[in-house]
């Protein structure tokens, strides 16, 4: 599925100045653990989390997810989005809660994968 | 006749956040672009990742040496911080000494010396009170 179809669904926000909203999404993942996260996501993965920091962006990147989801109040960091930027990684923000976000989306057709 | 590898490079780690997961990604950009074997790509990037967070979290910096071979990778991650006290009690899962600040960033699961032993072939770790700790990693294509 294409990123822009989930970004219209949701109504996602980004910090980002310019997005490629034509990649595609394949599964995803929810976790505030880098060490979970770098384990069990693939390669196409959206991941929906609390955390968002530099360290975040260098796991997306080793694991070339596709988008990152940030949920509640925690503003990115210049510091992520602009790494963000470089390595090709798109950065949203929401208001709505994880679970509903995941409902979504899985209500949208993506699964997550085992 | 000795075993030479087809290419080595040392990645130097420091010690801070800021910087931390940038060696792991050049190792796997780079055997990317040699058209490496995927499955050994993924398992080194998740090794490699997990090792250099612990040496910046814990070892205060160090190094990741890769070596690169036809139908290997050889990984070491040295560092010279504190040491760990007791190896077998450090590589059980969910094991942690991460600070506050660290769990709250994410990290401090304990899952990364696990997650290291996992995804490669062969795992030695050494480790001296004082001295310093390092990983010795071989990631075997089609293992
Ligand atoms: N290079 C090192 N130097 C000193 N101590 C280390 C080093 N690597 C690991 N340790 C110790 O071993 C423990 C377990 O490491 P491990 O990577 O498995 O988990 P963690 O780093 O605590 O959490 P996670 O990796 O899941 O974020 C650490 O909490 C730390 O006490
Ligand atoms: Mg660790």
């Amino acid at each position: 599925m294409k990123l822009k179809a989930i970004v219209d669904v949701l109504s996602l926000e980004s910090p980002m100045e310019t997005l490629d909203l034509e990649r595609d999404v394949t599964g995803g993942y929810v976790s505030d653990l880098l060490s979970d996260v770098i384990a069990h996501t693939h390669a196409g993965d959206i991941w929906i989390t609390l955390q968002v920091h530099p360290n975040t962006i260098a796991v997306a990147t080793l694991k070339e997810l596709t988008a990152i989801i940030v949920i509640g109040e925690n503003a990115p960091a210049e510091a992520a989005v602009s790494k963000a930027a470089s390595e090709g990684i798109a950065i949203f923000t929401t208001d709505l809660p994880a679970f509903e976000v995941v409902g979504k989306l899985y209500e949208m057709g993506l699964r997550g994968q085992s | 006749m000795t075993d030479q590898p087809l290419f080595k490079k040392a990645f130097p780690v420091k010690g801070d956040f800021a910087s931390a997961g940038e060696a792991s990604v050049k190792v796997k950009n780079i055997l990317k672009d040699i058209g490496y074997d995927s499955g050994v790509i993924r398992r080194v990037a998740v090794a490699t990742y997990e090792a250099e967070m612990n040496v910046v979290m814990y070892g205060g910096g160090g190094e990741i040496v890769m070596a690169v071979n036809a139908d290997h990778v050889n990984i070491i991650i040295v560092d010279q911080g504190p040491g760990i006290p007791d190896i077998k009690q450090a590589l059980v899962e969910g094991y942690s000494t991460a600070t506050e600040e660290m769990r709250e960033m994410g990290f401090g699961a304990g899952m990364g010396l696990p997650n290291i032993r996992k995804n490669s072939n062969e795992f030695t770790i050494d480790s001296e009170m004082g001295k310093g700790t390092r990983l010795d990693l071989v990631f075997r294509c089609g293992g």
